[in-house]
């Protein structure tokens, strides 16, 4: 396929498709709605299922269902969306059933705008619902990016029968930039043994995330954190940019990620020794590689937009090792590369 | 299991929707009754294999036991979505919701308005006892003015609780619903029209004509603080005079139906 000029939510809109989407339920907030109206067409060209839904908890709890028909099913939203979702979030983490949410983070709390933000960075990696999960949370830092981890969000969830979320933000969403859509896949993905679809011929299939003796969903919250120890033995996933002769390390994921890039070929340029590291997986984290690079660089820098979220994990990863540094944006102000280069020269 | 003599008819034994395993129900409780006739719906239709239920939360939350067939267990109130996202990817199935009135008709009344509206293909089997009985007894959207509960002790003022909700009146309003209808599992003649309504239903899903919903009065022996057979008058004294029995939306192909 050629390369086109798209806008990133159109685009990880079409990859869906052309990944074997088989069912979208969505609820219009900004700054993703492209998605969805692309869906609302697309989708019904397909022959495909697509329901604008009351709201986003009728969406997630419909993509719960089709989850536990064994489709290839998601669902798009932005913050205010996304802490509504969180109920069958966890339904869904609690009940193995593979489904893909992508968040286009905006500025909060509360209402707080549709500028780009990544101030959900808590809400998905540490708490995206009650009990004790993790979903896996995909950062892409470009259209093709997006384009990419869309595959990769559905093989994920179906190799694991987990949740699988794309953390983007409103630039990554709105922009425009030359990417390349994947073929259509053959569709429909043929659907799991294990999926609800009539007991004919064998016994009836349950699925549910109740267990009301305390032996039983003990038993069922071990299995769980032995499939997330999987996860995180397997798909821990980053890019390192000049980090052999590093000595300050910058540390930053999506949006921010790629404006690092910007501050450290500038500083490289201005004869600084810097490098970038940018996980490509937020959970689970790159701790281990990030402890290693602290072995080696005198100071790390932490970029993001917001108060400092992801920061915490850098910490906890590098275990004192070296000092860790804050620089973020708050309010849907997306930061400057000259800000964060001067930040990086008084380290 | 005994062979029956030859001389003997078989009149009466476990559908084969159902499980049997013994209910978790309490004494006098009409949801093993109202299981039973979904079941045997199920049965007649002879659609046991292609049907895939939707438990909600509450007492009827571990329904899944007792139906023998596929099912799913849904978030508070959120069965009606559910129930959407497997039956749009599932046309050919038949899908159900069971949920009662905590569930449908207070968390969850966006859900079921909403998928009432867009006259999707499931029927919901909506079971009505006035009260939040797995929490403990406390009041309901559907609990009668006046009624004690362990969240209006001095009985339900309408001053600040408002009235009870009728769900079976506000579905007579959406035009995605071809069958909206109040039923009682409260007495052989309510119970024998209850099994008519809840086939009704199911066979305008089957039909594909659209939203079907059958409410069912119902009990709640120990958190009424009745035994079963006062709570079974109480029931027919109280709630039927502010939950009418009958239809309140029926489109003329399921009018049609041959039930």
């Amino acid at each position: 396929m050629a390369k086109e000029l798209l806008k990133g939510n159109e685009a990880f809109a079409e990859a869906a498709i052309r990944y074997g989407l088989e069912a979208y339920f969505g609820y219009p907030i900004t700054p993703q709605s492209e998605a969805l109206e692309h869906l609302a067409r697309r989708m019904l060209e397909e022959n495909r299922v697509f329901i604008q839904a009351e709201s986003e908890l009728g969406a997630i709890n419909m993509v719960y269902g089709a989850a536990c028909c064994g489709v290839r099913t998601m669902t798009s939203t932005s913050g205010p969306g996304f802490s509504l979702m969180e109920e069958g979030l966890s339904y869904i983490a609690g009940s193995d059933v593979p489904a893909v949410v992508v968040n286009m983070q905006r500025g909060g709390p509360g209402l707080g705008n549709i500028q780009p933000s990544q101030s959900d960075y808590f809400l998905m990696v540490k708490s995206a619902g009650h009990g004790d999960f993790h979903p896996i949370v995909l950062a892409p830092a470009s259209v093709q990016e997006i384009i990419d981890m869309m595959g990769l969000a559905f093989d994920l969830a179906e190799k694991y029968r987990t949740l699988v979320l794309i953390a983007g933000d409103g630039s990554l969403g709105q922009m425009m930039e030359s990417a390349e859509l994947p073929p259509m896949q053959p569709f429909p993905y043929p659907r799991p043994e294990w999926a609800v679809s009539g007991a004919v011929g064998r016994e009836p299939h349950i699925i549910t995330s109740l267990d009301l003796s305390p032996e039983g969903l003990e038993r069922m919250n071990l299995n769980l954190q032995a499939k997330l120890a999987e996860i995180q033995k397997h798909e821990i996933r980053w890019k390192e940019y000049e980090t052999e002769d590093a000595e300050v390390l910058l540390v930053a994921y999506g949006t921010t990620g790629r404006i690092c890039l910007s501050v450290m070929r500038e500083a490289r340029k201005q004869g600084l020794k810097v490098g970038l590291f940018r996980p490509q997986t937020l959970w689970p984290f790159p701790s281990a590689r990030l402890n290693e690079l602290a072995g080696q660089v005198r100071v790390m820098l932490a970029a993001e937009m917001n108060a400092g979220q992801m920061v915490e994990d850098v910490r906890l990863a590098v275990a004192g090792k070296v000092p860790v540094h804050f620089y973020g944006r708050l309010g849907g102000i997306v930061p400057l590369a000259d800000e964060i280069l001067a930040e990086v020269k008084k380290l | 299991m005994s062979a029956i003599p030859e001389t003997m008819e078989l009149v009466f034994q476990y559908p084969e929707s159902l499980t049997k395993k013994n209910t978790h129900y309490c004494p006098g409780c009409t949801h093993g009754v109202i299981h039973r006739l979904v079941a045997e719906v199920l049965d007649e239709l002879g659609v046991r294999g292609q049907t895939i239920g939707v438990a909600p939360v509450g007492c009827s939350v571990l329904a899944y036991y007792y139906f023998n067939m596929d099912f799913v267990e849904a978030p508070h109130g959120r069965a009606p979505a559910m129930a959407t996202g497997i039956k749009r990817v599932n046309p050919d199935k038949i899908v159900f919701t069971y949920q009662g009135d905590g569930d449908l008709a207070a968390i969850g009344t966006n859900e079921i308005i909403h998928a009432a509206h867009r006259g999707e293909l499931i029927t919901t089997i909506f079971v009505n006892n006035a009260i939040y009985g797995m929490t403990g007894g406390q009041m309901a959207p559907t609990t009668l003015p006046g009624q004690k509960t362990t969240s209006s002790p001095f009985g339900r003022d309408p001053r600040i609780a408002g009235m009870p909700v009728h769900i079976s009146e506000i579905m007579a309003a959406i035009p995605g619903v071809v069958y909206a209808t109040r039923q009682s599992a409260l007495d052989l003649p309510g119970i024998n029209k209850t099994r008519k309504a809840i086939k009704r239903a199911f066979m305008a899903q089957q039909q594909g004509l659209g939203f079907s919903i059958v409410e069912v009065l119902s009990t709640c022996p120990t958190n009424w603080n009745l035994d079963p057979w006062a709570a079974m008058q109480w029931a027919k004294e109280n709630m039927i005079p502010q939950f009418p029995l009958g239809d309140t939306r029926v489109s003329d192909e399921v009018a049609a139906l041959k039930v």
